[in-house]
């Protein structure tokens, strides 16, 4: 690989843009070559100096009744049948995605108990407003906050120089079993991190696998099983997970 | 945009939506629950791309009659794409407003394809040498702000916007080769522009 094309595709490997035999090429060269390994450093460094903040605006309500306003009113009619069509819709996306898990349930239905329960977990987060029950960015109050709660004493490292911020933590249960949840956030993701003693037969490797469009990183350190949901993109959530491993 | 009030008149809502018949309501109503959901981000496009919050809110309003009105050629998939795509032409014809005539968007389409082999200045010095300190919202914003616009709106679409190279492309209207190159360009003026305001701190 030419260093003229790699120094641009660094940064398409930074966002997690490439396939996986390019991100290979392109990592390989990084390795060799100090000018482009130095660029995928910036450029990650730039895009976590980025995500501590959230730099987005949001639309004055001034605005957005504006525009409501000048919309045609919806006929109640109208209304409930577009919302039954939704709802029909609905149930044949459950449909299908609930028949996807009944052919994985027969190689592992253990294992895959716990990924769809972790998979509800990330969702009642998300919808419930239920994120945290300890509300807090500081490692300090989370950590000792699952203690008598637990009987683990889960890693909560703060990564927000890394541009993922600790948001809280709440006690959540896979399978069965209690687990520690710690949810951090990037721009607009919410990543829950479960901590378990033993939660599948997961190795120490971290693997990432794709749960009903959910993007599931799991590995295992100090005797604890970690399994991270984010609709985060792949590239940005392993990045989570070395940072979260080494620090933690 | 502020000049031209004629533009959030009522009466030109009326021209494009006809209230009463059922296929319009129909319309709208899919419009209203598949659009509006966005309007956080195409309020913050605008933001970015005029720096003005009157002229960002008289634009993302221009944005929602016009994505409505040419709502049947919306051809499904993510909407909030197609939806910036026509928030960008309505802040370009604003600057064509200003008198900054799209020169200088056109003037970098030449530029960007002569990527720097060295992205950072000499003067900036090895990117590893110290990391970034981390800046507010608020001066981070800033300095986002004011990056040349072809590279300040790829690098809004992308840090800000969660868009895929794909999708900037589709919004910018060039190829992904010139997403990326603009995103590295970007990022390596933003980088100066941060380094200095540290040293300023």
């Amino acid at each position: 690989m030419k260093c003229e094309d790699a120094i641009v595709l660094v940064h398409a490997l930074a966002d997690g843009e490439l396939d996986a035999g390019h991100a290979r090429e392109v990592e390989a060269h990084a390795e060799a070559c100090t000018n482009c390994a130095e660029e995928l450093a910036a450029a990650r460094e730039m895009k976590n100096a980025l995500a501590a903040n959230d730099l987005r605006y949001a639309a004055p309500g001034s605005l957005r009744a504006r525009i409501e306003g000048a919309m045609p009113k919806p006929q109640p009619v109208a209304d409930r049948r577009t919302w039954l069509k939704g709802f029909a819709l609905g149930g044949a996306v459950s449909a299908l995605a609930a028949s996807g898990i009944g052919f994985l349930v027969l190689h592992d239905a253990r294992d895959d108990r716990l990924l769809g329960d972790a998979i509800s977990a990330h969702l009642r987060s998300l919808q419930s407003e239920h994120l945290t029950d300890v509300l807090s960015s500081d490692q300090h109050t989370v950590k000792p906050w699952f203690n008598g709660r637990i009987d683990l004493a889960p890693p909560v490292p703060d990564l927000t120089a890394q541009g993922f911020t600790l948001i809280g933590g709440r006690l959540d249960f896979l399978d069965g079993q209690p687990v520690a949840a710690l949810v951090y956030r990037r721009r607009a993701h919410v990543i829950n991190v479960f901590v378990g003693q033993v939660l599948g037969a997961g190795s120490a490797a971290p693997q990432m696998q794709v749960v009903q469009g959910f993007n599931v990183l799991r590995w295992r350190k100090g005797g604890l099983s970690m399994i991270a949901v984010s609709d985060l993109n792949r590239e940005e959530l392993q990045e989570f997970e070395t940072k979260f491993a080494a620090a933690g | 945009m502020t000049a031209h009030p004629s533009m959030l008149q009522k009466g030109r809502f009326s021209d494009a939506i006809s209230p009463g018949t059922t296929p319009d309501e129909n319309k709208a109503e899919r419009f209203r629950a598949l659009a509006l959901p966005h309007l956080d981000a195409v309020y913050t496009l605008a933001r970015y791309l005029l720096r003005d919050p009157s002229d960002a809110e008289d634009a993302a309003q221009e944005c929602y009659l016009r994505a409505l009105r040419h709502f049947d050629t919306f051809r499904g998939g993510p909407i909030k794409p197609w939806l910036l795509a026509i928030l960008r032409n309505v802040c370009r014809a604003e600057y064509a407003r200003r008198g900054r005539a799209a020169a200088p968007l056109d003037e970098a389409e030449t530029d960007s394809e002569n990527v720097p082999e060295t992205l950072w200045s000499a003067s900036d010095g090895s990117p590893e040498a110290t990391s970034l300190v981390r800046l507010d919202a608020e001066t981070a914003r800033a300095l986002i702000a004011q990056l040349p616009e072809p590279f300040r709106e790829v690098l809004v679409l992308r840090e800000i916007e969660d868009l895929s190279y794909r999708e900037i492309a589709q919004v910018v209207g060039v190829p992904v080769g010139t997403v990326m190159s603009r995103l590295a360009r970007g990022r390596g003026l933003l980088r100066q522009a941060w380094r200095a305001e540290e040293t300023q701190e």
